[in-house]
């Protein structure tokens, strides 16, 4: 079992994006992350290896799974976690970022979570606050521990990246979530591709060293993972996408599309999904193809392998 | 097998440069056979030989431009009325506006449309698809979705999209399909209530007018967008001199764009309104003399890529009111040709070069089989004399609505008989 006098993983005491890493963090991060899988699945799930810590939750964007996720991984390392709604706190009664940010400071917390609707927030707080921060996704930029865990969910299954297709499919431009794995994905190796109609592709997105398509067919063409993006219900209405129907027919996976692939590649879906619109029910059911709910488990470990390492750089 | 030896024609394709003395031969609705040879030495035996006596026989006109009545409005056009009007004109097939009651913008009604067209209309009949939910010019359409049943392309027929916004989103997402985009440029604001062009005789008239410009600002802003999301567009019909100049630098810069000119604008200008006759306004209203020649000068440089009708039907409850109060528009599939033709007459442009905007250049900007003759094309055909004068009679057109902006006009040349897929559709050969 590590402690927080070993040697440092990460560069940095905050984790705010995967730019900033290098594969050698990433791997560091992903063999400990290893290790809290089998904590994870043991019958006594909790260590003090936190013990005195407060972690605070801090989400001005609502989660069920990431604030849930790093509410378990706080306490199965035995530190305090407090989760702060935003929806009662006063930022809703029009406190500035800054203002909430100096008020937590002065509670002396040592790991705040954040995620926001802005992007560059975390980093924002990160120069405010005293202690670690880890962006749990600021607005199109970041979500550095969803990008994390989807890597461990991959090599857990196909041993390392190089040369791995990965289709990351759907609403692009506005994901964080795509940044993300973009930028670990081609980082270690992998050939990451993105399928979106043009509506959903960032602007210069080539510029990444991505291969870009429109198209489901030939984006999945020999693809050894397919991940699947969350299409937010209002950018259906006609401003992005004319309707949920037609979204299904050409962008949604089913099996026809998932043909494409190579065979036996894998399924991934950050979650919450949205069935009938980018996937079909009976793919993100299949546990033969769908790693789902892997991602989830995946998630709750990696996200106590960061609490580790960056415990580790506190005094 | 049924086969039709036409003999001793002028075959004129654009599409291949042809314009020669010669046969073709049609075998199940499609061109089995075309040349300068072909049944020049022996009679063909066919059951069914037409002897064309030297008259020009050409790809069927493909006219890009229609507006009928159907659904919604069947009292002024039907899908089969404008057809019978549009095989006699020549034109064998219609690309029809999906500004309608209700408006096409739903898989279910382009299949509708189609289903129509199959059962009563006597030329093909491609529909386009709005680009807009109701034409509101606020959200998309599915356009995947509605190419897939059938529509050829996707606009707002006469409506310009004021929001730049949602025409980039419209025209970005449209690339994804490669669907053809069609915009009509008309500044909304700047053309509210005005009946006439700005200019001396608009004032004189005291007609409500606006100005020429308002038709280059939105051709400039649509071109730009083009470039920002490499979408096809192509303008249904300018007027202006200054809208033409923009066109042609953006295809000089390789932007993918193309543009139609609707036959009046080619024959008229804002003096033959006269005395505030409504059957002449049209939407956008007749322009100067000059921009008039600058339409015939655009035709004849290939700026302008098509010409086109379009036909508009309105009735006598619609026309028959103050000018300002009137409707816009103009019937035009039988006056198509004629009035296309007399650029030729007039020494301003080749007779196959003239045919080109009917026939090869709208089938490429559309995607279309047809609008060639050659092997395994359909047997989209019309035969038609260039030289033969006639006077517009409206009384005598085919169409159910008779708002033509020619009557009485002198013209030379017609469709003497239009086949579509190998069936006669008009025969005028006997008399």
């Amino acid at each position: 079992m590590t402690s927080p006098d070993a040697a440092p993983i990460l560069p940095s005491k905050h984790l705010l994006g995967i730019d900033g890493l290098s594969p050698s963090h990433i791997i560091a991060l992903l063999d400990l992350a290893d290790t809290y899988v089998v904590q994870g699945r043991a019958i006594d799930k909790k260590t003090a290896l936190l013990k005195g810590r407060t972690l605070i939750n801090l989400f001005f964007e609502s989660s069920t799974r990431t604030q849930s996720s790093f509410e378990l991984a706080g306490k199965r390392l035995g530190a305090d976690v407090m989760n702060m709604s935003v929806k009662t706190s006063s930022v809703s009664k029009g406190e500035t970022l800054i203002d909430t940010a100096s008020t937590l400071n002065a509670m002396r917390p040592d790991i705040l979570v954040v995620r926001h609707q802005d992007a560059g927030a975390a980093e924002l707080l990160s120069r405010k606050l005293d202690c670690s921060v880890i962006n749990a996704g600021d607005g199109a930029h970041e979500h550095p521990t969803q990008a994390l865990l989807d890597a461990l969910t991959i090599r857990r299954h196909r041993g390392s990246f190089e040369g791995l297709v990965v289709a990351i499919c759907g609403d692009v431009l506005h994901s964080r979530v795509a940044r993300s794995n973009l930028r670990l994905l081609s980082m270690m190796g992998a050939r990451v591709r993105l399928v979106a109609p043009r509506t959903l592709l960032p602007c210069d997105a080539e510029r990444f060293g991505v291969e870009v398509y429109t198209d489901m067919a030939n984006g999945l063409a020999g693809a050894d993972i397919v991940m699947m993006l969350r299409l937010q219900l209002e950018r259906m209405a006609g401003a992005f996408v004319p309707s949920a129907r037609e979204y299904f027919r050409f962008y949604g996976l089913d099996r026809e599309k998932l043909a494409h692939a190579k065979p036996g590649a894998l399924v991934m879906h950050p979650g919450p999904m949205n069935r009938g619109v980018e996937i079909a029910s009976d793919i993100a059911d299949d546990v033969q193809v769908s790693l789902i709910s892997e991602q989830v488990e995946m998630g709750v470990a990696l996200r106590m392998a960061i609490l580790d390492a960056l415990a580790r750089g506190m005094a | 097998m049924k086969r039709i030896a036409f003999r001793n024609a002028r075959l004129i394709d654009p599409a291949s440069g042809l314009d020669a003395k010669g046969g073709l031969l049609v075998e199940n609705g499609r061109i089995a056979d075309v040349g300068p040879r072909l049944f020049n030495d022996a009679e063909p035996n066919d059951p069914e030989v037409i002897d064309c006596r030297g008259l020009v026989l050409a790809p069927g006109l493909i006219d890009c431009r229609v507006f009928t009545g159907e659904p919604g409005a069947e009292h002024r056009e039907s899908l089969e009325s404008a057809s019978l009007a549009a095989a006699v004109g020549g034109v064998t097939s219609m690309i029809v506006m999906p500004n309608t009651d209700p408006v096409i913008d739903e898989p279910s009604l382009v299949d509708f449309l189609l289903r129509r067209a199959q059962a009563t209309a006597k030329v093909r009949v491609l529909p386009c698809a709005a680009l807009t939910k109701g034409l509101a010019g606020e959200t998309m359409t599915e356009i995947g979705l509605l190419q897939e049943a059938g529509a050829v392309a996707f606009t707002d027929g006469d409506r310009s999209i004021a929001n730049a916004r949602v025409l980039r989103r419209a025209l970005s997402y449209a690339a994804t399909f490669n669907a053809l985009v069609i915009s009509h440029a008309e500044d909304p604001e700047l053309v509210k209530g005005a009946s006439a062009t700005e200019g001396e005789f608009a004032t004189r008239l005291g007609l409500p007018a606006s100005p020429a410009i308002a038709e280059a600002m939105m051709v400039e802003r649509d071109i730009r967008l083009v470039e920002l999301t490499g979408a096809r567009l192509h303008f249904g019909q300018i007027s202006t001199r200054a809208s033409l100049e923009v066109i042609a630098a953006a295809k000089a810069r390789g932007v993918n764009v193309t543009c139609g000119v609707a036959a009046h604008y080619l024959a008229l200008n804002e003096l033959d309104v006269g005395a505030y006759y409504t059957f002449r306004k049209v939407r956008p209203p007749l322009r100067s003399e000059a921009d008039r020649e600058a339409m015939v000068e655009g035709v004849a440089s290939g700026v302008i890529d098509v010409i086109v009708s379009s036909h508009e039907p309105q009735g006598a409850d619609t026309k028959r009111q103050p000018f300002a109060s009137a409707a816009a528009g103009t019937v035009g599939l039988e006056t198509l040709l004629p009035v296309a033709l007399s650029l030729v007459h007039n020494g301003q442009a080749g007779l196959s070069h003239v045919l080109k905007t009917l026939t090869e250049a709208p089938a490429r900007i559309f995607g279309l089989p047809a609008g060639r003759l050659a092997k395994g094309a359909p047997a989209d055909l019309v035969l038609l004399d260039e030289g033969e004068p006639f006077v517009v009679d409206a009384e005598k057109l085919h169409s159910r609505a008779r708002n033509t902006a020619f009557d009485g006009r002198k013209f030379q040349g017609r469709a003497r008989a239009t086949f579509v897929g190998g069936v006669k559709v008009f025969d005028a050969l006997a008399k």
